[in-house]
């Protein structure tokens, strides 16, 4: 058991007083910016990053990693509380805890997001940790090819499972993947749907959408409705803690299922936006009543946020391994690591190995220590649910402004996110579902990438994405997904939904 | 409490003696912002970092330093950024060849000599790398395997129309080997490509290849320079940078150097520039910025004034040269 002294000689190297200050101290700050819409890990981990240039390796990533599970304990406060995902991993969370929380059942929601993230990032861990010596194999399997065929079973999985009208979702799916199309084309170097347009170089933001998409419109249809934000103030009893907790063995299909995805995800690197929304969908579609999603279901909740977590967390693996991250912080985590001298790469685990084993115990502790600190704090940052709608919806719209401006200091960011905003309220109002438009929006770009790299590579023969097992497995799974209502009805296995 | 109000106002007026007796030197009075064309975790990225980190260490400057990453568009969303920010004389530019390449290539409107130049800081070299799973020792046995090669031979590279694609070009116009050039968004993507298998070679910067390097997935062929790197503390168990042959060497005349130079946005006084070459000229004398060039083996060149300007005017000729005869420029 190499990997399992290993890990203890990562404890000893954490447990000092200073690291376990620096954990809390991280983690509050964590919390605070993934509360905050758009603000969030990557731009909180790079704002505090020059706070670290003075500490030792260790002492530095074991704080910007606890900010980094802060902010994915943060981000679901609001997407349950305010329907505003912190982070793009959290819109999935949304889709139940939301209507939970306007049921009242807010507490409850909050709980399950925060133990399945919990669950999620445990699993997860306890993957890399046995896994970390091997795991850089796999993950070199993966050319244009494979990528291509990951993002085609999100794609896929959508349409397939998705319980909205299909012509609906693909609809949303392709203005989605239209706007992803704004800006410069690595693969030919041209720009593209700019109208010589300097501020639309840089193509649409996701961030900046999502904010907009599901802040603003919020706002907008709330006004609409009545004055008074939905949703009730949430006070964590010990008691409903307990209830969930209780309830938890009930789910271990699902928590099980979105954490192998989760980690899947992580590694590949599809990333945890997909992982929350494929552990979301195909929840449902395993579920005995799946037209309850949606309804504030509390599955809805642990499907996607133990996926993420999951996610989020095995992400740094072939950050760590391999160099590449799997999300946005590693990616400025991985920056990190170069200016404090350390060169992530298969190497890292054997002439660092006091960091690295620290990272991977300070993930242990970071989430056990976090877990007990939100659920403590949420009274205090859902207290705000209290103060009176016409007083709360400025500081929201000011609160998405920051956001949307922050992410790449842009004003027309902030335009970009009302016109968003008016885009989403329309949404909403005809029907058409929002989470494939920004999937396809975040995913479009890398997925279309990969589709042209893999073209260029074979001459543009489509065999290629059948070229070994493991790239036709997924791609032939993708499209087995694609047209599963039509596949179950066929083979007549499928429940039928059109009772 | 009185004691430290007592200092502070000691210090105030030791830094109100400071300024009076430098004249009517500049010096900034806001935080400075480093602009970085490039994403997070790449080599713009972690120069920029590295001069934080000198900057603060060293006590060189007041005011700190924040790195900002315009990444977008390729890059051109930092150059586009410094364009519109005429006059402000806050945010210093981390430059590299895409001040030449991007505006011919994706006829971006924008042009280095609208900016004010600092300094050039450092030269980065290319290599050529292949796989060492292959069985190619030296750059004739690896393009001649290159030219009967069915399927052809996938080069991997950052970015389209950019170095690593013209350095392609040229490799195929001296050897007559044909490769099919993949564009990947990052030096880094390149290098795990290389190592998975799914390409035969790449002509990435040292440090992009430095750990597959080390780690033994990636064997060096050559380097693009007319002479030999010159690190000879070994970075393999075998080898040093300075073992590498130059490809001039190998028969194969292809010769690529890319600058590092800071600029600043245009219309800014001459006191300002002044304080900034200093600034730089200092960041280059520290042991932070030594170690950092001998990581990741850059070549330590310092210019600024006409040395500058004019390094700039050749550099930009012959890159507009290579670029038009690779037929990459935009219509």
């Amino acid at each position: 058991m190499e990997a399992l002294e290993l890990l203890f000689f990562g404890f000893k190297v954490l447990l000092t007083w200073k690291i376990l200050a620096l954990m809390m101290v991280g983690l509050v700050l964590g919390i605070f910016v993934g509360v905050l819409p758009g603000l969030g890990g990557p731009n909180g981990v790079a704002i505090l990053l020059p706070l670290t240039f003075t500490m030792d390796p260790t002492s530095a990533i074991v704080m910007l990693s606890c900010i980094y599970w802060g902010a994915l304990f943060g981000g679901a406060i609001t997407s349950i509380l305010f329907n505003i995902p912190g982070e793009a991993w959290s819109v999935a969370t949304t889709f139940d805890g939301y209507p939970m929380a306007q049921q009242g059942r807010a507490a409850e929601a909050l709980t399950a997001a925060f133990t399945s993230s919990f669950i999620g990032s445990l699993v997860a861990v306890l993957l890399i940790t046995f896994l970390a010596p091997g795991i850089a194999s796999f993950a070199l399997r993966f050319g244009s090819p494979e990528f291509f065929a990951v993002y085609l079973l999100t794609f896929c999985s959508f349409v397939g499972l998705g319980r909205e009208e299909k012509h609906k979702t693909v609809i949303s799916m392709s203005l989605g993947l239209l706007l992803a199309g704004v800006g410069m084309d690595t693969v030919s170097s041209q720009l593209r749907m700019t109208f010589g347009w300097a501020e639309l170089y840089r193509g649409i933001n996701f961030l900046v959408a999502v904010i907009g998409l599901f802040g603003i419109s919020e706002i907008l249809v709330t006004m609409e409705e009545r004055l008074a934000l939905r949703g009730h103030a949430a006070s964590i009893s010990l008691r409903v803690v307990l209830g969930v907790w209780k309830d938890l063995p009930r789910y271990w299909v699902t928590l099980l299922r979105s954490s192998a995805i989760g980690c899947w995800l992580g590694i590949t690197p599809g990333g945890a936006i997909a992982a929350s929304f494929m552990g979301y969908n195909l929840a449902k579609r395993f579920s005995k009543d799946p037209e309850s999603f949606g309804k504030g279901r509390i599955e809805g909740v642990f499907a996607p946020e133990t996926a993420a977590h999951a996610s989020g967390t095995s992400a740094l693996l072939p950050m760590l391994a391999l160099g590449i991250p799997g999300s946005g912080t590693a990616a400025i985590l991985l920056g990190g690591l170069m200016v404090w001298g350390l060169n992530p790469g298969p190497l890292l685990f054997v002439d660092h190995k006091d960091f690295a084993w620290g990272l991977i115990a300070s993930m242990y502790l970071g989430n056990v220590v976090g877990l007990v600190m939100v659920l403590s704090t949420v009274p205090l940052f859902a207290s705000v649910l209290r103060v009176p709608f016409a007083a709360i919806a400025p500081m929201i719209v000011v609160s998405c402004a920051i956001g949307a401006f922050a992410i790449q200091n842009a004003m027309f960011d902030i335009w970009l996110m009302l016109l968003f905003g008016v885009v989403g309220y329309v949404f909403k109002k005809i029907g058409i579902p929002l989470a494939p438009f920004t999937l396809a929006l975040v995913l479009g770009n890398r997925a279309e990438d990969a589709f042209r790299l893999s073209m260029i590579g074979s001459g543009g023969d489509l065999r290629v994405f059948w070229s070994n097992g493991l790239v036709g497995t997924i791609t032939t799974l993708a499209l087995v997904l694609l047209f599963w209502p039509l596949l179950a009805r066929l083979l007549g296995i499928g429940r039928r939904r059109d009772r | 409490m009185l004691k430290l109000r007592g200092m502070a106002a000691l210090a105030a007026a030791s830094s109100l003696f400071v300024a009076a007796s430098a004249g009517a030197s500049w010096e900034p009075t806001k935080p400075v912002e480093i602009v970085v064309a490039a994403g997070a975790g790449g080599a713009s990225d972690q120069m920029a970092r590295m001069m934080q980190l000198a900057v603060q260490k060293n006590k060189l400057m007041k005011q700190p330093i924040v790195v900002s990453l315009k990444g977008g568009a390729s890059g051109g969303e930092a150059l586009m950024y410094m364009k519109s920010s005429a006059g402000d004389p806050n945010k210093v530019l981390i430059a590299y060849s895409l001040i030449y390449m991007l505006p011919l290539s994706a006829k971006i409107p924008f042009d280095w000599r609208e900016l004010t130049p600092v300094s050039v800081v450092a030269l980065d070299e290319f290599v050529l790398w292949t796989n060492a799973q292959l069985p190619y020792k030296t750059v004739k046995e690896f393009t001649d395997a290159a030219k009967g090669a069915n399927p052809p031979f996938k080069m991997g590279g950052t970015g389209s129309k950019r170095e690593d694609h013209v350095l392609t070009v040229f490799l195929e116009k001296k050897t007559g080997a044909k490769f099919v050039y993949l564009p990947f968004k990052s030096g880094g993507e390149a290098a795990t490509q290389l190592v998975g298998n799914h390409t035969q070679s790449n002509v990435n910067n040292p440090s992009e290849n430095l750990e597959v390097w080390r780690a033994g997935q990636v064997r060096p062929l050559c380097v693009f320079d007319k002479d030999r790197i010159q690190y000879k503390g070994k970075v393999t168990d075998t080898q040093s940078w300075n073992d590498i042959p130059t490809c001039k060497e190998q028969g194969v005349d292809v010769q690529y150097l890319m600058l590092r130079a800071m600029f600043l946005p245009g219309k800014v006084t001459p006191e300002q520039t002044a304080f900034y070459v200093e600034l730089f000229r200092k960041v280059t004398q520290t042991p932070e910025y030594k170690d950092y060039m001998e990581k990741q083996a850059l070549k330590p060149i310092f210019l600024t004034g006409k040395d500058m300007l004019k390094f700039l005017e050749e550099d930009d000729a012959l890159n507009k040269g290579l670029m038009t005869e690779a037929g990459f420029v935009a219509n």
